[in-house]
């Protein structure tokens, strides 16, 4: 395995960390676009029970001064929020009936 | 059968009898004439929201704000006083863009002492006095004084920066945003400074993306699918009845109930909301500030449950307050008959916690999901709209305050089309 970008307590997750580690809500947007149902499923299954842990874990440490590999952790969690919603709700990756609308985030919060 | 209380008149609509009950003509949405008067006699004449004050905080802090309605830019700027003013956003010497950076038609924001054209190097102080002028002796009877910039009437309420294009307002900001606006005056937006700020184009004229957030009658149906199957069918044959409704000059709002997610059983409830306690009302848990005692103009009515509250702002100013304690604000920035830039901006108190952060994000995936819903099918309306098959349209009691917007619209076109028969006649 190569350099783990993840807190040791949860390289199970490593496979999904080179995806979806992603700091921007537009990079997980599109990353969603391109991903399939079942990869995104899978990342999903993987994810989802371990949400709770991993904002514990990332909640030990500053808020405002995450060490890299926890901020990392973090982004994991928003894509998995981002992923939420074409699993749970549309069954597809994009909105339904949303074509090319599009809604950029240009101000977002860190980290 | 209505299920919760309406005005004695029998319904919200006949409460306001000038709104009429008849069809109503969305001619004003397909045709570039009455756009073209509605630049001149809305928007170069409103008091329009550009921002808010955290978007300054410093003497020197800057940000270009660009309004394609009325074919300027304007500078917003803190000077060296800490006053904040508005410029129009153009060189005195041969009407360079002043203050922009790599990309001439896009906004930007930074601090600066003073403002320096690019072009031939005049200087500006920030108050607006020319300063500097490369070679002046090569000009002719020349007087700096002479060539300040243009000021723009700026003014704040409630931390809200508002611009007015007019030479001579005819009301102060104050009365203008009027009575039932300013009684929101009090909550605490100073405290909601982390900020999520989406933007897109939308390729529908701006009224029907505010009618189409000022009515929740489509709520039920164009976003059943975002409902766990147990409550989407049930919920679209419940329908939407709004709890209060007020219409106070241009301006108006709506109060509803919804969320209350903590209190909803698993079943009705998507995996991600329990996961992140969070959802569309946003995050569950409220900041930690004082939430207790909010002026009496938000939920006017004191309606249980709360859901929340949408003012609309004329002409294209959208604040909507939450029970759970943050907002959001809208704007629909005109470009042509047919299209428009709608922002949209979420704002909560800034998260201590990563548990927060991600009840944030949760709300701000969840406001985009609908709204690429919502903004999709206006191009739908608007291509069908501009066929001209049909020219009159039933609005039902909830449709309210569409009806309100396209009267006053109608209304400050009809006061612009008079004066500019009295100028001519004269
Ligand atoms: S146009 Fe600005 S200095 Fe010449
Ligand atoms: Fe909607």
């Amino acid at each position: 395995m190569s350099i783990a970008l993840l807190p040791a307590q949860f390289s199970d997750l490593e496979p999904f960390a080179s995806t979806w580690c992603l700091a921007s809500e537009g990079e997980r947007y599109q990353q969603r676009l391109a991903s399939t149902m079942q990869q995104m499923q899978g990342f999903y299954d993987a994810m989802m029970p371990r949400m709770d842990e991993a904002i514990t874990y990332c909640d030990t440490f500053a808020y405002d001064d995450l060490p890299d590999d926890v901020a990392r952790l973090l982004h994991l969690v928003y894509s998995l929020v981002m992923v939420s919603f074409p699993i749970e709700a549309w069954k597809q990756p994009n909105i339904p009936d949303s074509g090319a609308a599009y809604l950029d985030l240009l101000v977002e919060p860190g980290p | 059968m209505a299920k919760f209380p309406k005005p004695p008149e029998g319904s919200w609509t006949a409460h306001y009898p000038e709104l009429g009950t008849e069809p109503v003509s969305y001619e004003d949405s397909i045709s570039p004439e009455f756009f073209e008067l509605e630049r001149e006699a809305v928007f170069k004449r409103s008091w329009l929201n550009v921002g808010r004050v955290e978007q300054l905080p410093r003497n020197g802090s800057y940000f270009t704000k660009e309004l394609a309605v009325a074919k300027t830019s304007v500078v917003v700027v803190r000077d060296m006083e800490g006053k904040i003013r508005a410029h129009h956003n153009i060189c005195r010497h041969r009407g360079n863009k002043l203050v922009w950076q790599d990309f001439p038609r896009e906004e930007t924001q930074g601090n600066c002492r003073q403002f320096q054209c690019k072009y031939h190097g005049w200087k500006y102080e920030l108050a607006g006095d020319l300063t500097f002028v490369q070679q002046e002796e090569e000009f002719f009877d020349f007087d700096k004084a002479d060539y300040g910039l243009i000021p723009v009437r700026c003014d704040v309420w409630a931390g809200f920066v508002f611009v007015n294009l007019a030479d001579e307002p005819s009301q102060s900001l104050h009365d203008f945003l009027g009575p039932m606006v300013t009684a929101m005056e009090g909550y605490p937006f100073d405290q909601m400074t982390e900020r999520y700020f989406y933007r897109g184009t939308i390729g529908s004229n701006w009224k029907l993306f505010m009618d189409g957030f000022q009515e929740f009658y489509h709520a039920p149906v164009l976003h059943v699918r975002q409902l766990p199957a147990t409550i989407g069918p049930p919920s679209m044959a419940m329908g939407f009845e709004g709890l209060h409704y007020e219409i106070n000059g241009p301006h108006r709002l709506v109060t509803t109930y919804g969320g209350q997610g903590w209190r909803m059983p698993d079943e009705l409830l998507k995996p991600m909301e329990i996961a992140s306690r969070s959802g569309l009302f946003g995050p569950w848990d409220q900041p930690d500030i004082d939430l207790n005692h909010f002026p009496d103009g938000v939920n006017p009515a004191n309606v249980a449950p709360w859901g929340l509250d949408a003012f609309n702002v004329f002409p294209n100013f959208v604040i909507l307050i939450w029970e759970r304690g943050w907002y959001l604000t809208y704007h629909y920035w005109p470009t042509a008959a047919n299209t428009h830039v709608f922002e949209g901006t979420l704002y909560f108190v800034p998260p201590k916690s990563a548990r927060e952060r991600v009840a944030h994000e949760m709300a701000a995936v969840t406001f985009k999901e609908y709204a690429l819903q919502d903004s999709n099918t206006l191009e739908a309306t608007q291509s069908m709209l501009e066929s001209r098959v049909v020219s009159a349209f039933p609005l039902n009691d909830q449709e309210i305050l569409c009806r309100h917007l396209h009267k006053v619209v109608g209304e400050w076109v009809a006061a612009y089309e008079r004066e500019q028969l009295e100028e001519a006649s004269k």
